[in-house]
């Protein structure tokens, strides 16, 4: 039952970052995801030293904080000191990560809470936290909260789409037919940043990026059509979790790495596949 | 009898950081006329148009268009960025992208009727794309790509146009198909406002002609401001091209000759 939550989990974590992600690389800024995974750290410090606790509620709220403080940074760097988008992802998260790191090298010592839990994550122990949820089904409690994303951002994007589809292609068109951009734009990043929050604490930092980023570039690889490329991305996302998982089982290694890896090794032999079958069909009609 | 202007710009600037890129502004457009916009490279083309669209916010100034604030007429007005503004591997069809010319009608939450489709497939038709509706944008010259962005406006149903180097880097058949389109439209008592660069082609194809560079030099009917004085103050330093221009207009009935 344990390799059902496990690979229950990195689904599921899978399917909202690949939604998410296939937004962020079509405007090319998949880093923010990275960023917010990383910033959330002095957010969650700060609610553990308030709360004195590691319950979820408010590490969440900490965590969720601090994320949206590091996208009005960046957007303020961006807009307002006019900074190239990559630079300010760069200052801010890096900023507030290590902001982070001080805060418990200095006084989090005797917490159980550490910087090698946000990065990598402990999917192997997600069924410690199991709980009967209703109908005598039993789940760990973050993969509730994750099955309720899920739910949630996959309504967004189906109630959204156009708005999101206008605000992604061609954002200058969009505002010139009255398309509130700016909205659209914090529409995505709570997305972001509500994906990335309850992503990391289960699979950590590094997993939250490799999922946001692999599963939609590998699908951008396959198809030419972006509603079937969100699609194929969480399909792309499940089945690399599950590929991972069994590999860490078998090589005995971290679940969080395998699965990172796993989606590297894909997306080198997808990109590998679809540049020869590419020169074939060029051989073909020339 | 003089018509009434449909665009009035006024006194607007517009600061980059702190480099102007438009320095006070203020100029009418007449109606029903194919009018261009003219200047060298950075001389803030562009940013008049997006000024004029509400997508950039001018420093000082403003503008109105059918003399009223662009929000209440903003159904009435096309926009067509920039080609080279746009990511042309996005994966989307060639349909996908027109339709977007619906959305503001329709709404963000509603689906396209039929209605819309019936237009959808006229605009692709007008621009001889229709035949392209399934094809991904990826796969398109640039020619096509202008195309679609022009079908994506005529899909709007404005009565004015405003469109930013259409005939940039397209080759001559699609703009000769353009040209030809504007005159349609402009036939249809459409208005076009087009950034355009390129000086051998501007007294042929624009009734009206704007000069910037940065600063206003000169708005009026064609005839009126296509002078040698006007492109020397409007080009400045770039020698070449003013020597090249003038000569040509000097040697206008003369065969060009090659040593």
């Amino acid at each position: 039952m344990n390799d059902f939550y496990t690979i229950l989990t990195a689904s599921l974590v899978a399917i909202n970052c690949a939604l998410m992600g296939g937004f962020l690389i079509m405007r090319k800024m998949v880093m923010i995801g990275d960023a917010i995974s990383h910033a959330v750290l002095p957010g969650i410090f700060v609610a553990y030293y308030i709360s004195g606790s590691t319950a979820s509620l408010p590490i969440l709220a900490g965590a969720a904080f601090s994320g949206i403080l590091a996208t009005l940074m960046i957007e303020w760097f961006t807009k307002k000191a006019r900074l190239q988008s990559d630079a300010a992802i760069g200052v801010s998260y890096t900023l507030l990560f290590a902001i982070g790191i001080i805060l418990i090298s200095k006084w989090g010592q005797n917490a159980d809470l550490d910087q090698q839990c946000v990065l990598y994550g402990e999917i192997e122990q997600i069924s410690f936290w199991l709980q009967p949820i209703a109908f005598g089904i039993v789940l760990p409690k973050q993969t509730v909260i994750l099955l309720a994303v899920a739910v949630l951002l996959i309504g967004a994007v189906i109630w959204g789409y156009k708005g999101l589809f206008i605000t992604t292609f061609d954002p200058d068109f969009a505002l010139s037919t009255g398309v509130a951009v700016t909205f659209w734009h914090y529409f995505l990043m709570s997305g972001v940043s509500l994906t990335t929050v309850v992503s990391f604490e289960s699979v950590g930092a590094i997993l939250v990026i490799a999922f946001l980023s692999g599963p939609p570039a590998i699908a951008y690889l396959l198809t030419e059509d972006f509603k079937k490329m969100l699609i194929l991305a969480c399909l792309v996302g499940i089945l690399c979790s599950i590929g991972g998982y069994y590999a860490a089982k078998w090589l005995d290694v971290s679940v969080a790495g395998a699965i990172s890896t796993f989606i590297g090794l894909v997306f080198m032999i997808v990109f590998i596949g679809t540049s020869v079958l590419k020169r074939k069909v060029d051989v073909i009609s020339t | 009898m003089k018509q009434p202007p449909i665009i009035e710009v006024h006194n607007l600037t517009v600061l980059y950081g702190r480099k102007p890129a438009l320095w006070n502004i203020d100029f009418d457009l007449p109606e029903k006329q194919v009018i261009g916009i003219m200047g060298p490279n950075g001389s803030g083309k562009s940013t008049l148009l997006k000024s004029i669209m509400g997508v950039v916010t001018p420093t000082s100034g403003f503008t109105k268009v059918y003399d009223q604030s662009l929000n209440n007429v903003r159904n009435r007005v096309s926009y067509v960025p920039q080609r080279q503004d746009i990511d042309w591997d996005f994966p989307a069809s060639v349909w996908e992208i027109v339709a977007m010319g619906r959305y503001q009608k329709r709404g963000l939450f509603k689906k396209l009727t039929t209605e819309d489709q019936d237009i959808i497939t006229d605009s692709l038709e007008k621009v001889n794309m229709l035949g392209y509706a399934k094809r991904q944008i990826s796969q398109l010259s640039g020619g096509q790509q202008q195309r679609v962005f022009l079908a994506r406006a005529i899909a709007q149903q404005g009565d004015l146009f405003l469109m930013d180097e259409p005939f940039a880097g397209v080759d001559i058949a699609t703009e000769e198909m353009i040209i030809s389109l504007l005159k349609d439209m402009k036939d249809a008592g459409k208005t076009l406002v087009i950034v355009h660069h390129d000086l051998h082609t501007a007294q042929s194809y624009f009734d009206h002609l704007v000069l910037l560079n940065t600063r206003l030099i000169a708005s009026g009917p064609t005839e009126e401001v296509f002078t040698d004085q006007i492109l020397t103050d409007t080009y400045g330093g770039k020698l070449t091209t003013i020597s090249k221009i003038s000569q040509e207009l000097e040697n206008k009935e003369f065969p060009i000759r090659h040593k």
